[in-house]
């Protein structure tokens, strides 16, 4: 906790009464109705809410970055100074000088063309009156700042030379570069694993110690906000609906949708499943390489995406698969459905299935299904819900009638809790947590008894995630189904699953029952890995 | 990068041998021959130019022979331009389709270029709306019925510009033919930049610098325009062998002696030599331009690398 915990008359940056509109084909849209938000030199202040509240298009407004089809009313005081609707070059003084941003997807914030040395530079020279020379000087300070490695090097680079975690740390020097007073961050560790998030977050929360600017932190993300603000507004539907000291509001929130918000946790645990249980699924010394060119004269260059893996999963069973983005947790996941060569063994409710071809597979498909990550891509935009669900019925029982395919189609939605009334309709019209009670139907309607579920919840916001959770604990009671489930997120792992796994470079560091894991982590890096998925409960320790 | 210009330019080699081979065949599966008249000549006229040409040698042999003429740089005789090697007509005509082409090409950068910049700015207004409508007429009216409006036009009602000829490439005889040539390609290239540069201006690191108060010079330039630009580098090849191409129609209307019509009354004479020798220029020309927009896309593209 840092900085000036109550607001005072003198806000460096006052947003007053701020309505955005976008003119669409289909009329008009208020994304913001009216928001007042105010930030003190000092202070942490942040905005949440989850996808679709207007807590980034409020902040995008005031800084004059809207669509082209966005329109703004209200004020922005800069210092008492009204700099809505500012001519850009009057604005340009204080974008980037004063007022600096940092966005959410690093991976495309910086320009492929140019050397970070010279992005970097740029707001430099035009704000700062730096020359380049002192400019370059300055950025190298930066850089040693945000602690990045061989900086002299990273000067020289291209964005894509960097991994997503550099870029964002680029991105945070250069809105420190001309010593702003208030620094907007959207987002800025959602696209990150969780371990650089907690490094990201902590060096934000340490230089705004030694800086002293205000700070706006747009997140959707209630453990971050707990860590880091002073403030919080709570947004939805382009309102604020609560705003109050951070600690007080946590624990306390008056709001029905704060309460609920805070409530999104993932709660309950698995008990772990008898040793009786027979095993469904066994992997013996699993590897995967994946060629990455090489051959006539250069050395052969392989990735082994996993490597010497091995697991058995019983019957009931939820094996978590924990790991971060690279660490081989998905390929091993296809590799067991055999949807990706490997070299090792693979046992299936008696079969050995090890590289089995699409012949042999066939008959055991409908018994192990696959959830996708991504809602929007893996529905098929062209086919309606009911077809998209009753699909495999038409490999796997091909005897049944087109009737026969619809009565089971809407059981299996009501099953989801969807409503059944809704298959006639196309993927575009839900919404993403509706897409994937769609995926899970489309599984359940075989009857399978192994899921793979491949980071299901990663795309949804904290309240859908909570109640897909409960509703594959739903499933799983009433179906007796197994479960492996591939995901970053901890909480989520810890409340589904009864055995957990983490992989690093493709291989297990650790892995046992649940909560012994949780609670009495053996390796460095899964304590690394809890502590920065609880980085609200205990400090974050490690660089 | 050198040793990749290198190895570019040794893969040409068998692509360059494929095409003369394909195309010697093609045009001798064409009936007819180079000294068929309507009016027979003498048997024994006939005889001697067919030795002379070497035409009464087995097919295989006429192959082998012109392969290795054409290895040493030598397009053999022309048959049906008596007294010229193809090589000399070659050197006339080719500096005169090449200055064409070459300003054709800068002027449809330029031009093109600009308005599609313009138009991206400008986007869903009026000047867009112009913009497109005018690049739609540019590409849709072909050049021979632009080249003789604007003759009409300019040289003949306001007597401002020679209506024909070479001149030995005076200025006033190349502006006609060259914005003929040039007007679908601006229209091309403008239609490329203004859809890649709206697609950058709502780039995410455009975004960035405008969040950091980048100049409008900045924005614009610097950071969209240089990337909305690739799309239109990799037209660059396409568009050089279309310019050589065009020029044969501009070339006849305007009386330019350049090597376009040469393309035609090759094939129309049978002159086997002149055929060959115009198919090899143009595929020289396109695989060189393709080297070329490879080339220029790694030295604008830094995540595009050859090593």
């Amino acid at each position: 906790m840092t900085g000036a915990k109550t607001m005072d008359g003198g806000a460096v940056l006052d947003i007053r009464g701020l309505t955005v509109d976008f003119d669409t084909p289909t009329g008009t849209v208020k994304a913001v109705r009216g928001v007042d938000i105010a930030v003190s030199k000092g202070e942490t202040v942040a905005v949440v809410g989850e996808s679709g509240s207007g807590k980034s298009q409020t902040m995008m407004a005031a800084m004059g970055l809207l669509a082209q089809n966005g329109r703004t009313k209200g004020k922005v005081l800069y210092r008492g100074d009204d700099i809505l609707g500012l001519p850009a070059r009057r604005l340009n003084r204080i974008r980037g000088a004063k007022i600096t941003m940092i966005f959410q997807e690093p991976m495309t914030s910086l320009d492929p063309l140019y050397t970070i040395e010279r992005q970097l530079c740029e707001p430099m020279v035009e704000h700062g009156g730096y020359s380049w020379s002192a400019a370059r000087k300055r950025a190298l300070e930066l850089l040693q700042l945000v602690q990045i490695p061989s900086p002299e090097r990273k000067l020289k680079g291209f964005p894509h030379e960097l991994s997503g975690g550099q870029r964002q740390r680029v991105m945070i020097a250069m809105a420190l570069a001309n010593d702003p007073d208030v620094l907007i961050a959207d987002e800025p560790t959602t696209a990150l694993d969780v371990t650089t998030q907690a490094r990201i977050l902590e060096l934000l929360a340490d230089l705004q110690k030694r800086l002293g600017m205000a700070v706006v932190f747009i997140t959707h993300d209630l453990g971050i906000v707990r860590q880091i603000a002073d403030r919080v507004y709570v947004m939805k539907d382009g309102e604020v609906l609560e705003e109050g000291e951070a600690e007080s509001l946590l624990k306390a929130p008056k709001h029905p949708y704060t309460k609920m918000l805070l409530d999104a946790e993932p709660e309950g645990r698995k008990g772990p499943v008898p040793d009786s249980r027979p095993i469904l699924l066994e992997g013996q010394k699993l590897s995967v390489a994946f060629d990455l060119g090489g051959g006539f004269l250069k050395a052969p260059q392989v990735l082994k995406a996993v490597d010497d893996v091995t697991l058995t999963v019983r019957e009931g069973q939820t094996l978590g698969i924990v790991g971060e983005s690279g660490s081989g947790k998905s390929t091993l996941g296809r590799a067991l459905l055999q949807l990706l060569p490997h070299q090792g063994r693979v046992r299936f409710s008696g079969h050995d299935i090890s590289n089995a071809d699409k012949r042999e597979m066939r008959p055991l498909r409908r018994e192990m299904q696959l959830v996708f990550q991504d809602p929007f891509g893996s529905l098929s935009p062209r086919m309606t819900v009911g077809q998209i669900v009753t699909e495999g019925l038409l490999v796997h029982e091909p005897q049944l009638s087109a009737k026969d395919r619809d009565r089971r189609a809407c059981e299996v939605l009501e099953e989801v809790s969807l409503d059944p009334a809704m298959r006639n309709r196309y993927p575009h019209e839900f919404s993403g947590g509706q897409r994937q009670r769609i995926a899970i139907a489309r599984t359940m309607v075989l009857k399978p008894k192994l899921v793979v579920l491949d980071e299901p919840t990663s795309a949804l916001d904290r309240t859908i995630q909570k109640q897909i959770v409960e509703l594959l604990r739903k499933l799983q009671r009433d179906h007796g189904l197994t479960y492996l489930f591939i995901s970053h997120d901890l909480a989520i792992v810890r409340a589904l699953a009864d055995r957990v796994m983490v992989m690093q470079h493709g291989r297990i560091v650790e892995a046992g029952e649940t909560e012994a894991i949780f609670e009495h982590p053996v390796q460095d890096y899964t304590r690394e890995l809890i502590a920065a998925a609880w980085q609200n409960l205990e400090p974050v320790g490690g660089n | 990068m050198a040793r990749y210009i290198l190895g570019r330019l040794l893969s040409a080699i068998p692509t360059l041998f494929l095409i003369v081979t394909i195309s010697f065949f093609l045009i001798r599966v064409a009936p007819g021959g180079p000294f068929d008249l309507e009016r027979p000549l003498e048997a024994k006229v006939m005889e001697n130019l067919q030795r002379i040409y070497q035409l009464d040698k087995p097919l295989w042999q006429q192959y082998l022979l012109y392969l290795k003429s054409v290895a040493s740089g030598d397009f053999g005789p022309s048959f049906y331009f008596r007294d010229f090697s193809i090589n000399e007509l070659f050197a006339a005509s080719l500096p005169i389709s090449i200055t064409l082409g070459a300003s054709a090409l800068l002027l449809a950068l330029v031009v093109g270029g600009f308005m599609g910049m313009i138009a991206a700015l400008r986007q869903n207004r009026s000047t867009d709306y112009a913009m497109m409508t005018a690049a739609t007429i540019g590409v849709t009216i072909p050049n021979f019925v632009v080249a003789p409006l604007l003759t009409l036009f300019f040289g003949v009602w306001l007597g401002l510009l020679p209506v024909g000829g070479w001149n030995n490439g005076a200025a006033q005889n190349m502006i006609l033919p060259i914005i003929t040539l040039a007007l679908p390609q601006i229209a091309v290239v403008a239609r490329l930049t203004r859809g890649s540069m709206i697609e950058a201006l709502r780039s995410n690191h455009v975004r960035t610098a405008r969040a950091y108060g980048l100049s409008n010079y900045a924005v614009v330039v610097v950071h969209s325009l240089r990337g909305a630009i690739l799309p239109v580098i990799s037209y660059l090849g396409p568009a050089a062998a279309a310019l050589l191409t065009g020029s044969v129609v501009i070339e006849t209307i305007f009386g330019i002696p350049g090597i376009g019509r040469y393309f035609v009354q090759g094939a129309l004479n049978r002159d086997y030599t002149l055929v060959m020798g115009t198919v090899v220029v143009v595929a020289v020309f396109v695989i060189v331009f393709n080297l070329i927009v490879d080339v220029l896309y790694a030295l604008l593209d830094p995540r595009v690398r050859y090593d």
